[in-house]
């Protein structure tokens, strides 16, 4: 299923871990899906990304794509790391399976708030809250369901009205 | 490299019996068992032999209550949709569970779509059915009751006896799915008051792609396929006969190695269980603990997700299931761990190893080796584990 870049990526990713007084974070995670994904980085008077890091939970393109995103954005200026996006990601990578795409989203998004979180500790202003990814439900053009009694939802969370349970927005704790 | 194969449930290797009882009708010069001619008498005899095989299976009284099908999805899809087409009039209400499977789920949502109302009752932390919550959903408008016998994710077994004795009183319509019992448990309809059972042959060490669906006398539904005369009118078609010897065979095997296997599933069992307690932290098992199919555990791996570990125990050679969301491709957390109470992260660290007869405690304690270092490398790389451990 997944190409021999993706599986090196997997059984060898680059760049994990924590880093000790980053100068940027980015924490984005889809709750639907699972993945959640943490960029650090540390950012030199060049305005280069001299040291970056991750920490993924998630499928092996979702820690394919962390691995491969670092890589990708080690030594770049910040203006070229926002350049990457998922598209150049998953090509790097060799192309991703169909349903795994989603899982490069969430790369482009953790690098690019923890770049515009470096730049708001710069300006003084607050770090953005971590955001999620797209809700897949309305990406795959399908209506909402509750995950637990399948019933048709209005939207993608609240109370499901055929099972009474509460579908939570974000049951991952976000930063 | 010989793959140790614990996702039995999924798929594996057949008895040399079942090889060959299916490798004679492959060579056979069968006609179809419709024919008027011998040829068609070879092929009837050969169906019917493993009609009577499978009937024994689940003791049913006449063995012309069994009917073939292609497996487990079209038994039920035959079932549901079947009473609740022909019974449209009379009632449009259906009492299901939140934890059955896909097959029961999405035919009920198609039936949604046609104006029939669904009640689903939820389970406890361990998987199980209240009966009373059962008899309270029913209404003066139900038509059927859809509950399963064992869920294929967790295990668990559910009361269908009891439930089978309030839709009587009731007098509804019982339908069970027993796809993941028939065939590993005792399934016997002369103890079950079900009206309507669902089975697959790839679930007892049959090829899978066919499978049945047992119809007690007197109960009136619509055919799924509509054609020919086939199955006594239930269900159209020329039959499977390759699949379906295989199925009779092994269905004989099951009933006659039964108690073997289920000694045998439970050594492992116990194995894996307190293998996994020893040398796994921060795990969670799901289901219940003795109300259970032998040859399952199902354990949520906390912090790390399940996709990972599937692929790190694929490289060693070793085979097992995940019920994370990206692993699904349906993106979403598996509607069964939700039901008992798992949130979604460990729900997606979910684990279900199964076994069987090809199993030996040394593929146990392989799994248990490659399963420690695997778990550890992603829990490393894990911002999950990283919060947790700080937070302790």
């Amino acid at each position: 299923m997944y190409s021999s870049t993706v599986m090196d990526h997997f059984r060898n990713p680059r760049n994990v871990g924590e880093m000790k007084d980053p100068d940027g974070i980015g924490e984005v995670g889809n709750p639907l899906c699972g993945d959640m994904m943490t960029i650090f980085i540390k950012v030199g008077d060049d305005d280069r990304i001299h040291d970056i890091k991750f920490l993924t939970f998630g499928c092996g393109a979702a820690i394919a794509v962390s691995s491969m995103i670092t890589e990708m954005a080690k030594g770049k200026t910040l203006e070229e790391a926002n350049q990457i996006t998922n598209k150049s990601v998953a090509e790097a990578l060799e192309g991703l399976p169909r349903n795994k795409l989603h899982c490069s989203n969430l790369g482009a998004d953790a690098l690019h708030l923890a770049i515009e979180n470096y730049q708001r500790k710069k300006e003084g202003k607050p770090p953005l809250e971590g955001r999620e990814g797209e809700s897949h439900m309305h990406e795959h053009g399908e209506s909402c369901y509750c995950p637990y009694c399948d019933a048709n939802m209005r939207s993608s969370a609240g109370i499901c009205e055929n099972c009474g349970r509460n579908v939570p927005a974000s049951p991952f704790p976000v930063v | 490299m010989r793959i140790i194969n614990l996702d039995r449930i999924s798929g594996g290797s057949l008895p040399p019996e079942v090889q060959e009882a299916m490798v004679e009708a492959v060579r056979a010069e069968w006609g179809n068992p419709s024919s008027q001619h011998r040829l068609g008498d070879r092929g009837a005899e050969a169906l019917e032999k493993a009609r009577k095989q499978v009937a024994c299976l689940i003791n049913a009284r006449q063995e012309k209550e069994v009917v073939f099908t292609s497996g487990g999805t079209e038994s039920i899809n035959h079932a549901i949709k079947g009473v609740a087409l022909s019974k449209g009039e009379k009632g449009r209400h259906i009492v299901t569970s939140n934890i059955e499977h896909n097959a029961v789920l999405r035919t009920l949502r198609r039936l949604r779509m046609m104006d029939f109302q669904v009640t689903s009752v939820p389970v406890d932390d361990t998987g199980l059915v209240n009966p009373d919550d059962v008899g309270k959903a029913i209404r003066e408008d139900t038509i059927l009751v859809t509950i399963m016998h064992a869920n294929n994710e967790i295990g668990t077994l559910q009361p269908i006896e009891e439930i089978g004795h309030i839709t009587r009183r009731k007098n509804v319509l019982f339908h069970c799915d027993a796809v993941a019992s028939t065939g590993v448990v005792p399934v016997d309809v002369q103890k079950m008051p079900v009206d309507l059972l669902s089975f697959a042959a790839n679930q007892f060490y049959g090829p899978s792609g066919v499978g049945g669906l047992y119809i007690r006398q007197g109960t009136a539904l619509w055919p799924l396929l509509d054609g020919g005369v086939q199955e006594n009118n239930k269900r159209a078609g020329t039959e499977n006969l390759i699949g379906i010897v295989g199925m009779g065979t092994a269905a004989e095997l099951a009933v006659r190695d039964m108690s073997q296997r289920t000694a045998h599933a439970l050594r492992l069992k116990h194995r894996l269980r307190e293998g996994l307690k020893a040398r796994i932290s921060h795990i969670l098992f799901n289901g219940h603990p003795e109300r259970s199919v032998p040859n399952l555990v199902s354990v949520s791996i906390q912090f790390i997700e399940g996709e990972g570990i599937v692929l790190m125990l694929d490289e060693e050679g070793i085979a097992v299931s995940t019920r994370s969301a990206c692993a699904a491709g349906a993106l979403q957390a598996s509607h069964v761990l939700l039901s008992i109470g798992r949130d979604f992260a460990d729900a997606q660290g979910t684990l279900v190893v199964s076994f069987g007869t090809d199993n030996t405690e040394e593929d146990i304690d392989r799994f248990l080796t490659v399963l420690e270092g695997s778990v550890q490398t992603l829990r490393d790389m894990s911002p999950l584990y990283r919060k947790a451990m700080a937070a302790s």
